[in-house]
Parts: structure tokens; sequence; C-alpha cells
């Protein structure tokens, strides 16, 4: 079974030399790199219910840059994962545009004038 | 196992971990500048450990350099989007916790003009001060 994360997971549940093979850095951080994305989806509903609940505006782009956040953790785990360092460069380019994204939605708030 | 993959597994945990504080925290806190404080302060600690996780991981140079370069540059400016989110949510009068011990800025801060009054008689053009907005600008005509 190979799942959503694009881990050979069912090599790590039966403890198949297969996934020495396939990711080849021991299956004991396969479980926990699926440990950190159930951890981070959990994260991300909470953050996603403050975003849709927050009953004023400032709340919700606080939610929105954490969601991003964790969005970039999740990049993160994604290239241990998948052993692709490359994905490291998607990263730096996701925190640039978060800071400016972040810096606009605050003067929006301030011009708009109300919460 | 190496080292490298123990540090890597420990930093993993750690990082999850902040990152669900932070998802907790920004769902429990009372109001926008609590709420605030828990995401930027647990939720920059917990990304930052998982980018020195992929760092470790790796053990390769370059990979280490870009991944602490992504972690100087989340440390560097979420203090400052916090900064501007909070001033802009106290600018337009965001609810304050019943429970506030102290806010310093009671009095001071003139809400129409965003400008501190503070001791100094006046502060002039270029003071302390967000940017008017269209609404609260006098001397601007109607649009259109």
């Amino acid at each position: 079974m190979t799942g959503i994360i694009g881990v050979d997971t069912s090599a790590s549940l039966a403890g198949a030399s297969l996934a020495e093979a396939s990711a080849g850095s021991g299956t004991l951080v396969d479980w926990f790199v699926t440990g950190v994305f159930l951890v981070l989806a959990g994260a991300m509903i909470l953050t996603t219910a403050r975003l849709l609940w927050g009953p004023t505006l400032p709340d919700r782009v606080v939610a929105l840059d954490l969601l991003a956040y964790f969005v970039a953790g999740a990049i993160a785990a994604y290239a241990i994962a998948t052993g692709r360092p490359v994905l490291v460069d998607v990263a730096v380019v996701l925190a640039l545009i978060l800071f400016v994204g972040t810096a606009a939605f605050a003067l929006y708030v301030a011009r708009r004038g109300r919460p | 196992m190496n080292p490298m993959e123990i540090a890597s597994m420990s930093l993993m945990v750690i990082g999850a971990a902040f990152c669900l504080f932070a998802a907790i925290g920004i769902v429990r806190m009372p109001d926008v500048f609590t709420r605030m404080q828990a995401a930027t302060k647990a939720g920059t600690l917990g990304v930052g450990c998982l980018f020195l996780a992929v760092a470790f991981h790796f053990a390769e140079p370059d990979t280490a350099v870009k991944s602490v370069l992504v972690v100087l540059f989340l440390f560097l400016t979420a203090p400052v989007a916090s900064h501007l989110i909070g001033r802009s949510a106290y600018a337009v009068r965001s609810p304050i916790w019943k429970g506030t011990v102290v806010d310093e800025l009671e009095g001071k801060y003139d809400q129409e003009t965003h400008r501190l009054k503070d001791d100094v008689e006046d502060p002039g053009e270029g003071g302390p001060g967000l940017p008017r907005s269209d609404a609260t600008r006098p001397d601007r005509p109607g649009k259109g």
C-alpha cells in the first residue's frame, strides 16, 4: 500500500526488507514521519476550525498565518518521507511568500477600520 | 541507527508536539492577542524543529544550509508579522479579554487619527501611527 505521503507503509508494517530498498533510511524514520503527518493533520483541522469560526477578521488572519506555517512543516516532513531534499527549496519560497501575505493582510485590516 | 537519525527523530517529535500546542492554543485562547502569541511562538518553534530535523536527516551540507536558512527567515519574520497583526487588531478595536491585567495604551491611543496621545504636545506628521484609513481621513473628497 502506498499512501498519499508516498511512503511504502505496508512494507514497514510487515517489517520486510522492501522498505529498506525503497525508503533508504530504515523503517523507524517512516513511522516517525507518519506520526508527524498525523499530528500536523490534526493541528491543521483545529486551525481551520478557528479560521472558520473566528469571530473577527484578525482572528482569521492569525489562523491563516498558522495554517501556512503548518504547510511549511508538512513540506519538511514530506521531504523526509520521500527522500527528496529538493523540496526544501519549496519551503524557502513559501516562507518568503508567507511573510508578504501576512503583512498585506495586516495592512488591509488596518485600512478596513473595523474588526 | 546513527546519532544523526536519533537527533532527526527527536526533533521531529518535538516539532510535531509544538505544532499541536500552537493549534490547541489558537482554539482555546480567549482573544486575538493571546491567540496570536500562542500561534507565533509555538508554531515557529515547531516548524523550526521540523526543518532542523530535515537538516539532520539528510546530513548534506547544502540541504542543511537551506534548512537553517528557512529557520532563520521564519525566526526573523514571524515576530514582525505578528506585531503587524497585533497592531492592526488593536487599531480596529478588536475585543480584549476581560481578564487582561494591563493595557498600557488605554486612553493614549487616538482611534480616529491612529496617533499616540502622550506627553509630547504634537507629534506632527511622521509621528507614530498607522496609515489612516479612507473612512477617517477628513480632507479626502468622496470617491467618484
